[in-house]
């Protein structure tokens, strides 16, 4: 079995700091193996985006800590979560995220640049994942003349560009019509076959049960359901 | 509270720091505004302006009263061509010598003949104010003409000649803008000053309908000297010499003022227009939000002029307020050395700047809101989803085929293809979203930082033309006949003695003398001074204004007044005389003086058998590097002591009207850097927000804070460095205008070496004076971009 690649110890995490503020997260303790595709359910405020956003680096919890490929996050400084997000995490969102003004192939190269690597070795790199996730037509036009699906491909492209080891997505069909879900469906489930670590956050279960090997649910900020028969790895404190 | 301003109210308070960069801009704005129209209109015949505010007279008239019965001259006020007319006052023309407890001029020396004049500081015309001290509270007092006066304020001056040996106290200093008298005692004091057997003279102080020029002053003082009998007018001055004076100062005042004046107004009126008209236009989708709820497009473009204006409105106000303080001091420094002139903001500045700043902001805001109010509300909603540039680039077509993309698009591939880090190219191509705002920040940084060149290449100019007017006080140590007593006094100093002194000194580089002579000038008798230069003069700060000095006998450098009364040119001959001998010099230049002055060799003086005034020699020595000129002052001072003279170190004077220029020069240019920066702060801060959506994708994708405050500064690079190219050019431009402007108002030509002060050491700062400026209005946004939380960043749409 494969080491986890994410490891949560009772993480909370309050957003209003008044005594009667309800947590949106309370105390959750996960860990989620290399090579897993881990769905992440719940209804809305249940605490799914927060989670994210912590194992992303970008917002801190309360208490407790997260550790990602062997880092903790929750001790990292501005300056080293920005390293840290560059090179262990690759982000897909619900509305894309591209950048308008730039085109495919910028949009693709900015995390690649952003870390430094050589402008010929980013571009090769970025060719050969716009070709790979079917896009490569599109290397010169704009993110605004590109259909959902497209868009959404393109930002899968970027958010591989640096090798991470943990591809996180957040509601990545949220925003897209049936066929192009489907597409983007396709596509996560083809590279977590190779090997890619994927958390997906989503509350459309049918691509909960398409894409990930395990799943979790939470409710108010609790873990509720797990389904990894994996009775020492997480579950409810 | 109407609906309508709950909106404004909310618009106003929610964006607090934009409301507070509004307020900042628009008071920065109009303080500049408000004190460069106070110094255009100060500087604007300021004489006149003292002339009516202190009820001046154009004739200052002394009568013999023993020529004249009062009823006599009384009656003159009703002489033709008068208008007004004020006294009698007793006037005494005396010539006292200064006081035991006088140090400068030597106690008990003769001071200059003077007129003073028995009367109270205020009257029916010729009011006089007071600059210094406070006026004679009695008898055993004197108040002088300020800028004339022969003594300082505390200095006695008596009158051993006169019964019981009077002394005066001088107790303060006035103007007089009809330069009355040269002095003013309480009216009880007048007896005592009087000279047994004499009378005082009767001053009478007259206005007439026409008095503009010298020939209608003229043809005033004969139509009085008929209305009385003959020889009873004693003496008449006029205003004349007063107002050429006063009004020759205000005019080199004048091209400086009016530069900066103009910059200041050009540069308020971009960055209030960019800060407004991005305020609205950066609300377009609140807007959209507004329309979908009811309201009508001239409601809106109420609502967002009205959000414009209440800060505007404040910053107003606070500029206002701030433009009437500072001018206290600076109006003061520039009444100081104009004489006369404004010491307070007009009411009509105070009014018409405001009023013009508002309209300007309401015009700007009033366009962006319109066309915002007329925008179909879909569309208003959907601005602020996509960024600008994204969506010239998707109307421009092209990106998807992408055969034909827009020239902006182009240049921001363009810059994302420079070999620096991506996020200084992402930085370098902002200003391509918003080319409009992008390009009247860099105009108005231009004007900034053609305002900082103006300013300093002003200051250098000012400081070199200082330096060459005091030519003769640049030298290291100065020997000279002592200006206190304790030196025995001599007739005549042995030049000889006091050159070995010198020169046999260690740590003597070069000397010369100077001397005042009394050969005149064939054809102007009496109006040049010629003054003998012995040793070698190369070395002092005379600045040629052209030819070259005077390289041995037979040649001479004149001042420029000298070449105009004369009507000659460099490279002429004019002649010298004296002692009914006369000989010619060729003029082999020009010389930066604001006196009538013609330099020689003394050798060149030989043939006419010259007897310079040894009394007024002055001999002037340059050290050797490293030598203390305390110490060798100290020393040399022992040598020339037994010969009557004294050595002192050398120290130039300050100067109130170039204090006055600098002091305004750098005021103005202060507020125009601030304005600039402010406009350059709220420009970056508009389009931080505007991309905030998309900073959080870049922080996400891994961009650091340094990156992100490295982008944000980044993007004010490129305008700051053109604003320095461009701007700079145009304030050495500006310069090269104005200096020669102010030198020719003042009567005097510029030395070359005057103007070209900007060398690289200077222009390379200045350029980069631009970028500076961009680069500090830029990084309180850039901090609050690398500060943005990123999961916040990235829920903003």
């Amino acid at each position: 079995m494969n080491a986890p690649i994410i490891r949560i110890r009772g993480v909370s995490k309050t957003y209003d700091r008044s005594d009667a503020a309800r947590p949106a997260l309370a105390g959750l303790d996960l860990e989620v193996r290399a090579g897993e595709a881990l769905a992440v359910l719940g209804r809305s405020g249940s605490g799914k985006s927060t989670l994210l956003n912590l194992i992303a680096g970008l917002d801190r919890p309360s208490e407790g800590a997260v550790e990602v490929d062997g880092v903790a996050v929750h001790e990292l400084g501005e300056a080293a979560l920005a390293e840290y997000r560059r090179k262990r995490i690759g982000m897909v969102f619900q509305f894309f995220n591209l950048l308008e003004d730039l085109n495919v192939e910028d949009n693709v190269l900015l995390p690649a640049q952003l870390a430094g690597m050589r402008r010929e070795q980013a571009r090769a790199r970025a060719g050969e994942l716009l070709e790979r996730l079917g896009v490569a037509r599109h290397a010169q036009a704009f993110p605004g003349r590109l259909s959902g699906g497209e868009r959404q491909r393109v930002a899968v492209a970027r958010a591989l560009m640096n090798r991470p080891p943990l591809l996180l997505a957040d509601e990545p069909t949220g925003a897209l019509d049936t066929a192009s879900a489907a597409d983007v469906r396709d596509l996560l489930r083809g590279l977590n076959a190779e090997g890619q670590t994927i958390l997906l956050v989503t509350h459309d279960t049918a691509l909960a049960e398409a894409c990930a090997d395990r799943t979790i649910e939470l409710l108010d900020g609790r873990l509720v359901r797990d389904t990894a028969a994996v009775p020492t790895s997480g579950g409810v404190r | 509270m109407s609906a309508l301003g709950k909106v404004v109210r909310a618009g106003v308070g929610r964006k607090r720091v934009q409301t507070l960069v509004m307020v900042l801009t628009t008071m920065a704005a109009v303080t500049a505004c408000i004190l460069a129209t106070g110094l255009l209109v100060a500087s604007q015949g300021p004489y006149q302006r003292s002339f009516a505010d202190q009820h001046g007279a154009h004739l200052n008239v002394l009568y013999d009263p023993t020529k004249a019965s009062p009823a006599q001259l009384a009656a003159t006020a009703h002489t033709p061509g008068v208008t007004a007319s004020a006294g009698p006052y007793p006037a005494l023309s005396v010539q006292p010598r200064a006081g035991a407890d006088v140090r400068i001029p030597p106690p008990g020396s003769p001071l200059p003949p003077m007129t003073l004049v028995g009367r109270a500081k205020d009257g029916p015309m010729d009011g006089l104010r007071i600059t210094m001290g406070r006026w004679v509270a009695g008898p055993g007092e004197v108040v002088f003409l300020d800028g004339h006066s022969p003594l300082a304020v505390g200095d006695s001056l008596q009158f051993p000649d006169l019964p019981g040996h009077p002394t005066l106290k001088v107790v303060g200093l006035a103007t007089s803008v009809s330069w009355s008298a040269d002095g003013w005692i309480a009216p009880e004091q007048v007896a005592a000053l009087t000279a047994p057997g004499t009378k005082p003279a009767a001053q009478y102080l007259y206005r007439f309908a026409h008095a503009d020029n010298d020939t209608e002053v003229e043809a005033d003082r004969a139509a009085l000297a008929a209305a009385v009998p003959g020889g009873a007018l004693a003496k008449a001055t006029s205003h004349r010499p007063a107002q050429a004076e006063a009004n020759r100062t205000a005019a080199t005042f004048v091209p400086f003022v009016t530069a900066f004046g103009v910059l200041g107004l050009a540069m308020s009126v971009l960055i209030i227009g960019v800060v407004v008209s991005g305020a609205v236009s950066a609300a377009t989708r609140r807007i959209g939000i507004l329309k979908s709820l009811g309201f009508t497009p001239a409601q809106v473009a109420r609502a967002y002029v009205g959000q414009a204006l209440i800060p505007a409105g404040v910053g107003t106000a606070l500029g206002v307020l701030g433009g009437n303080l500072l001018s206290v001091p600076v109006l003061g420094v520039a009444h100081k050395a104009l004489r006369g002139g404004l010491l307070g903001i007009p009411l009509w500045v105070d009014v018409v700047v405001p009023a013009v700043a508002l309209a300007a902001v309401t015009g700007t805001a009033l366009v962006p809101a319109l066309r915002a109010g007329r925008l179909r509300t879909v569309e208003a909603l959907a601005v602020g989803r996509t960024a600008p540039g994204a969506r010239r680039a998707a109307a421009r077509g092209g990106p998807v085929r992408a055969g034909a993309p827009g020239p902006i698009v182009r240049l921001q591939h363009l810059i994302g293809r420079l070999p620096v880090p991506r996020a200084l190219s992402l930085g370098l191509a902002t200003p391509l979203t918003r080319p409009a705002r992008s390009a009247t920040t860099a105009a108005a940084v231009v004007l900034g930082t053609a305002g900082v060149a103006l300013c300093v290449g002003l200051t250098l100019s000012l400081g070199a033309f200082q330096d060459g007017l005091q030519a003769e006080r640049s030298s290291k140590v100065v020997v000279q006949i002592p200006i206190e007593s304790s030196t025995k006094a001599v007739d005549h100093v042995d030049e000889a003695a006091v050159a070995k002194a010198i020169t046999t000194r260690p740590g003597t580089r070069a000397w010369y003398s100077s001397a005042p002579t009394p050969v005149a000038v064939a054809g102007n008798t009496g109006r040049s001074a010629v003054i003998a230069f012995t040793g070698d003069a190369s070395w002092s700060g005379y600045q040629m204004i052209s030819g070259r000095w005077f390289q041995g006998p037979g040649e001479a450098v004149v001042a420029t007044s000298f070449l105009r009364t004369n009507q000659v040119r460099v490279g002429d001959t004019v002649t010298l005389t004296d002692n009914g001998r006369s000989i010619p010099v060729r003029i082999s230049g020009e010389v930066l003086t604001t006196n009538d002055l013609v330099f020689v060799d003394r050798a060149t003086l030989a043939p006419l058998g010259t007897a310079v005034q040894t009394d007024a020699v002055g001999f002037h020595i340059d050290l050797t590097p490293g030598t203390d000129a305390k110490a060798y002052a100290d020393g040399l001072d022992d040598a020339v002591r037994p010969l009557g003279l004294s050595a002192e170190t050398g120290g130039q004077q300050i100067n109130i009207v170039m204090l006055a220029m600098n002091t305004l020069a750098g005021t103005l240019t202060l507020l125009l850097a601030v304005v600039a920066g402010l406009g350059v702060l709220n420009t970056v801060l508009l389009d931080t927000r505007e991309r905030v959506h998309d900073l959080g994708v870049l922080k996400a994708l891994g961009m650091s804070p340094r990156q992100t405050v490295g982008m944000v500064v980044t993007s004010v690079c490129g305008s700051g460095l053109v604003a320095g190219l461009i701007g700079v050019p145009i304030g050495i431009v500006l310069h090269h205008q104005v200096m020669p402007a102010m030198a020719r108002a003042a009567g005097v030509g510029v030395p070359e070496a005057d103007l070209t002060v900007f060398d690289p050491s200077v222009v390379g700062p200045l350029i980069l004076g631009g970028l500076v400026l961009a680069l500090l209005g830029a990084l309180p946004p850039a901090t609050w971009a690398a500060r943005t939380r990123t999961a916040t960043a990235l829920r903003t749409e």
